[in-house]
């Protein structure tokens, strides 16, 4: 053997090592978790697949849908999601039988029914509950607002100054009171 | 008037929100509601563990009162509730096996060696029933009435303090005969 076909044998072989590692590192990579390769009888399913494994959620890892997760039960039911569609089932019977067998909770989006109308329907009555918060609030400065400004403008007006005297008469009269209940209570004592 | 109700306002939605909030604690979020409920055991039609050449289906159920445990020899779990359900079928108590995503020579030895508490074991490797019943983790025990319909669920091990408070009453219920309605 010679040397140069020495040298190329030993290329050769650390050419297949490292050939050998890029292969299992992109097999092992996290990346890879969680595909599985299914083939689509027509584009229009594999568009529909994508979007139902992303409304279904995985029941043993609850915060992901069934497309993010690697858990052997979402497997289980992507295989079943491509099954019945390739079968020709439409959209909500493919979630209807997830439904059936994992419960309302597999949804991502849950029924409109008596049970979920405080899911549905809450965050709007908050929204209008606030709104209408917002509303008496705003009406209320606005017409103090209205008073103060009336104030300004006619200050001379006789009934509304009569009104204030009067007022300033009484407070004058409560603080009266009150010290003289005071003081009746230190003789007592 | 009305700036008592602006004071109390926001009272009331907090004592109201508490009340809801209240019922949740100590609720399992993990524990899923169990969609087959009140409905019968799905058709199904599946070897015997133990015996190749024999097969199983949902009319196997019907009878009695029966618990079905869902196990694999990959769950650890599993090994910790098995002594208890041994206790338990020497007591009488019907419990039927479904091992499930498993290797048959495995579960095989784990029964050799921990005893084997079931009537008959279904074979399901590749968690067909398990999936048809809902099951999304090993093990749960169903309690399945005379007439092969899903009463109860429980997913997690099963012990005395599981079996006395809930399971027993409801075997006990079930094992009335009453007419089907």
């Amino acid at each position: 053997m010679t040397r140069n076909e020495k040298l190329s044998i030993k290329i050769q072989t650390s050419l297949g090592v490292l050939f050998f590692m890029m292969v299992l590192a992109l097999t092992s990579s996290p990346l890879l978790a969680g595909i599985d390769l299914y083939e689509f009888s027509n584009e229009d399913n594999e568009v529909r697949y994508k979007t139902l494994i992303r409304e279904l959620r995985c029941p043993k890892c609850q915060n992901q849908d069934i497309a993010d997760s690697n858990s052997p039960i979402s497997s289980d039911m992507r295989r079943e999601v491509h099954r019945l569609l390739e079968e020709g089932q439409d959209n909500s019977s493919i979630v209807g039988f997830m439904v059936d067998r994992f419960g309302e909770f597999v949804h991502y989006k849950p029924q409109v029914k008596p049970a979920t109308y405080l899911l549905w329907y809450g965050p709007w009555l908050l929204l209008i509950l606030g709104v209408v918060v917002i509303c008496i609030i705003a009406g209320r400065r606005a017409s103090k607002k209205n008073k103060q400004r009336l104030g300004v403008i006619a200050p001379y007006d006789s009934g509304d100054k009569k009104k204030r005297d009067n007022d300033s008469k009484s407070d004058v009269l409560d603080q009266h009171e009150q010290v003289e209940q005071l003081l009746s209570r230190f003789k007592d004592d | 008037m009305n700036k008592r109700l602006v004071f109390l306002t926001p009272l009331v939605i907090a004592l109201g929100l508490g009340l809801i909030l209240y019922t949740a604690i100590g609720k399992d979020p993990t524990k899923l509601e169990t969609a087959r409920l009140n409905d019968p055991i799905p058709a199904f039609n599946l070897k015997s563990l133990t015996d190749k050449s024999q097969a199983f289906t949902e009319k196997d159920f019907t009878g009695k009162v029966s618990l079905l445990n869902v196990w694999a020899t990959w769950c650890p779990s599993c090994r910790v509730e098995h002594s208890y359900l041994n206790t338990l079928a020497e007591q009488g108590v019907r419990i039927i096996g479904l091992n499930y995503k498993d290797e048959r020579d495995a579960a095989l030895t784990w029964l050799k060696k921990l005893g084997n508490p079931y009537e008959f074991v279904i074979y399901d490797p590749h968690g067909k029933l398990g999936f048809d019943l809902g099951v999304y983790g090993a093990p749960e025990t169903y309690v399945v009435d005379q007439y092969g319909i899903v009463r109860y669920r429980h997913v997690g091990v099963v012990d005395d303090k599981v079996w006395s408070k809930t399971i027993k009453p409801l075997v006990a219920k079930y094992s009335v005969l009453i007419p089907k309605s």
